[in-house]
C-alpha cells in the first residue's frame, strides 16, 4: 500500500481495489484514531485527514495496513424504486443501439455496489453497470438535474439526491428521498452498500 | 485602573502561577480552583493563564477608571448596587461601582479583559502568601493596571499579505508539468468563487495519459482539469473529484488564498511539509497570543 502526503494535513492511502478501498476506510474509521478528522473513500485510495499539529500518519499508516484481507459482507441491500421516464431515455437508447425498455431492463436487472460518495452530499456511484449501457457524459452538461434524477455515465449509475448541474444521462427517476439531512445516518447509502433499482 | 473601594479579607492577584523554580525553593501560587480562574479568564477571551483576582470568602468593591469586560466565577456581584450575574461575561462603564460579594465556596474569581498587570516577580504576577514573592494583597486605595486590549488590532495589521503562496508540493505531481506551476504569475479569473479560484496564466499539461480515478479532496489543492488552468479549492470544495492535484496550500497560507480577489495576481512556491506544519503552529501560537492577552507574563 503506498502513501502520499496530502498537504499538511493529509494522508492518501492507495489500495489495489475498490474492494481494498473499503476495508481500509472501515478500518479507519474503526480505529476512531485521536486528531482524524475524516476518512474518504475513493475508486482506489483512502483520504484521512487530521490536525496537522498532532502527526498521527503512522497511526493511520498501521491500522490501513492492518485492515482485513478480505471482510466479512457488512454492507447493506437498498431497492430503489424507479420509474424509467427520463429525458435522455430515448437519446441513450439510440446511442446504446437498444430500445428504451432494453434499457430499463438492463439497468434495473443489475445489482450495483456503492463505490464511493463524492460530488454533492448523498451522491453515490454505483459500479456494475451493464456493459452495453456505457455512455460517455453529456457533450453539454446541464444546469440542473432534477433532485431524484437516475442516471447513467461511463462505468457509475447514480441517483441525484439534490437539484444540481450535471453530466450525465438521465434515464429515470426516484421519489426516494437519497439524502436527508435531518434522517440519521443523513444519507441512504454508504461505501459497500448493495443497491437494485426496481421498476414501479 | 481599577480603583480598589475596599479590599475584602483577601483577594491576590494570581496568574497560572511561578512554575520551573521549585528547585530552588520557590512555591508555584497561582489559583486554589485552576478550573474557575480560567473560566473567568476564558469569559473575557483571556488565556487561561492570565492574571485574574482571587476571592477569599468575601470579594472587594472595585470602581473601574475605564470601560472592561468583567467576569466573576464563584461569587455575587452587584454593579451599582444592582445584582448582576456571575459566571457571565458583564460590560462595565467606567465610573461604575462593582460589589463582589460573598464566595459560593471558600473562593471566588474576578477576571478583566487583558489581565491585570501589576508587576512580573520571577516570570509570574501571582501573590505568594506563603513567601511573600508577588504583588501584595488588595488594600484600599490601590490601583490596579489592565492590559489594553489593542493585540487584536496589532494582530490584524500582521494578517498574512502577501501574493507569494507557499505550496506543498503533492499527492500527483506526476501527474503535470509541475515546473511550469511554480514561479509562474497567476490572475483570478471572475468566476472564482468559495468553492475554488481559477487561475488564469501558463497552462499546466498532463505529463501522462489516462484519468485519475475519483478521489477525496482537501482545501488548497491545486488541481489540474484537462485544460490545463489550475483550480486552487477553497473550503467549499467537493468532497472528491477527478483532477489531479499538483500540491496543496499549506494551511498557514489558505487564509491569503481566501482573500483572492478576482483580477489579483499570485505566484506560487514549494514548501516541504515539515517546514508547512511549523508555519501553522506559529500562526495558531501568535493567535493565542493576541486575541487572548495575558498568556505569556510581562
Amino acid at each position: 500500500m503506498r502513501f502520499l502526503d496530502v498537504g499538511e494535513a493529509g494522508l492518501l492511502a492507495e489500495t489495489a481495489s475498490q474492494d481494498a478501498a473499503h476495508r481500509v476506510w472501515r478500518a479507519i474509521r474503526n480505529a476512531q484514531i485521536p486528531g482524524v478528522v475524516d476518512a474518504v473513500a475513493g475508486a482506489r485510495t483512502v483520504l484521512v485527514t487530521f490536525d496537522p499539529l498532532y502527526d498521527v500518519r503512522q497511526r493511520v499508516r498501521d491500522v490501513a495496513v492492518r485492515a482485513p484481507a478480505v471482510e466479512s459482507d457488512s454492507g447493506r441491500d437498498i431497492d430503489i424504486p424507479v420509474t424509467y421516464d427520463g429525458p435522455d431515455l430515448d437519446a441513450s437508447a439510440i446511442q446504446t443501439g437498444l430500445s428504451t425498455v432494453e434499457v430499463a431492463h438492463r439497468h434495473s436487472e443489475r445489482t450495483y455496489n456503492v463505490a464511493f460518495l463524492g460530488f454533492s452530499p448523498g451522491f453515490a456511484y454505483l459500479t456494475g453497470i451493464d456493459a452495453a449501457l456505457r455512455l460517455p457524459r453529456r457533450e453539454t452538461p446541464r444546469t440542473a438535474v432534477p433532485a431524484g434524477s437516475v442516471a447513467i455515465a461511463g462505468e457509475y449509475t447514480a441517483v441525484y439526491p439534490q437539484r444540481t448541474p450535471g453530466g450525465w444521462h438521465v434515464i429515470g427517476h426516484t421519489d426516494l428521498a437519497v439524502f436527508d439531512p435531518d434522517r440519521d445516518p443523513p444519507a441512504l447509502l454508504a461505501p459497500g452498500d448493495r443497491v437494485r433499482f426496481v421498476p414501479r | 485602573m481599577i480603583e480598589v473601594l475596599r479590599p475584602g479579607p483577601l483577594t491576590t492577584v494570581q496568574d497560572g502561577g511561578r512554575h520551573g523554580l521549585a528547585h530552588l525553593g520557590v512555591p508555584a501560587a497561582g489559583p486554589a480552583d485552576w478550573l474557575s480562574h480560567a473560566l473567568a479568564n476564558r469569559l473575557v477571551g483571556n488565556a487561561d493563564g492570565a492574571a485574574a483576582l482571587e476571592i477569599t470568602l468575601t470579594g472587594p468593591t472595585l470602581r473601574c477608571g475605564r470601560d472592561v469586560a468583567l467576569a466573576v466565577v464563584g461569587a455575587a456581584v452587584a454593579v451599582d448596587g444592582s445584582a448582576a450575574p456571575s459566571g457571565r461575561t458583564l460590560f462595565v462603564r467606567a465610573g461604575q461601582r462593582i460589589a463582589i460579594g460573598r464566595t459560593v465556596g471558600a473562593r471566588g474569581y474576578a477576571a478583566v479583559a487583558g489581565g491585570f498587570t501589576v508587576p512580573v516577580t520571577l516570570g509570574s504576577r501571582s501573590t505568594d502568601t506563603l513567601s511573600g514573592l508577588g504583588p501584595t494583597p488588595l488594600a484600599s486605595g490601590d490601583v490596579l493596571s489592565v492590559s489594553t486590549m489593542d493585540t487584536p488590532e496589532r494582530m490584524l495589521h500582521a494578517l498574512p499579505r502577501s501574493d507569494v503562496v507557499r505550496v506543498v508540493p503533492g499527492p500527483r505531481g506526476d501527474w503535470v508539468e509541475v515546473g511550469a506551476f511554480f514561479g509562474a504569475t497567476f490572475t483570478v479569473t471572475p468566476d472564482s468563487d468559495r468553492v475554488g479560484v481559477r487561475l488564469d496564466g501558463p497552462r499546466i499539461a498532463r505529463s501522462r495519459t489516462g484519468e485519475l480515478p475519483t478521489e477525496g479532496m482537501v482545501a488548497g489543492a491545486i488541481q489540474v482539469p484537462p485544460d490545463g488552468r489550475p483550480i486552487l479549492l477553497l473550503a467549499n470544495h467537493a468532497a472528491t473529484g477527478g483532477y489531479p492535484v499538483l500540491g496543496v496550500v499549506a494551511r498557514a497560507d489558505l487564509p491569503t488564498a481566501g482573500q483572492l480577489r478576482p483580477g489579483g495576481a499570485v505566484r506560487f512556491a514549494p514548501i516541504d511539509r515539515d517546514a508547512a506544519v511549523r508555519a501553522y503552529a506559529d500562526l495558531r501560537l501568535r493567535m493565542d497570543r493576541a486575541v487572548r492577552p495575558g498568556r505569556a507574563a510581562g
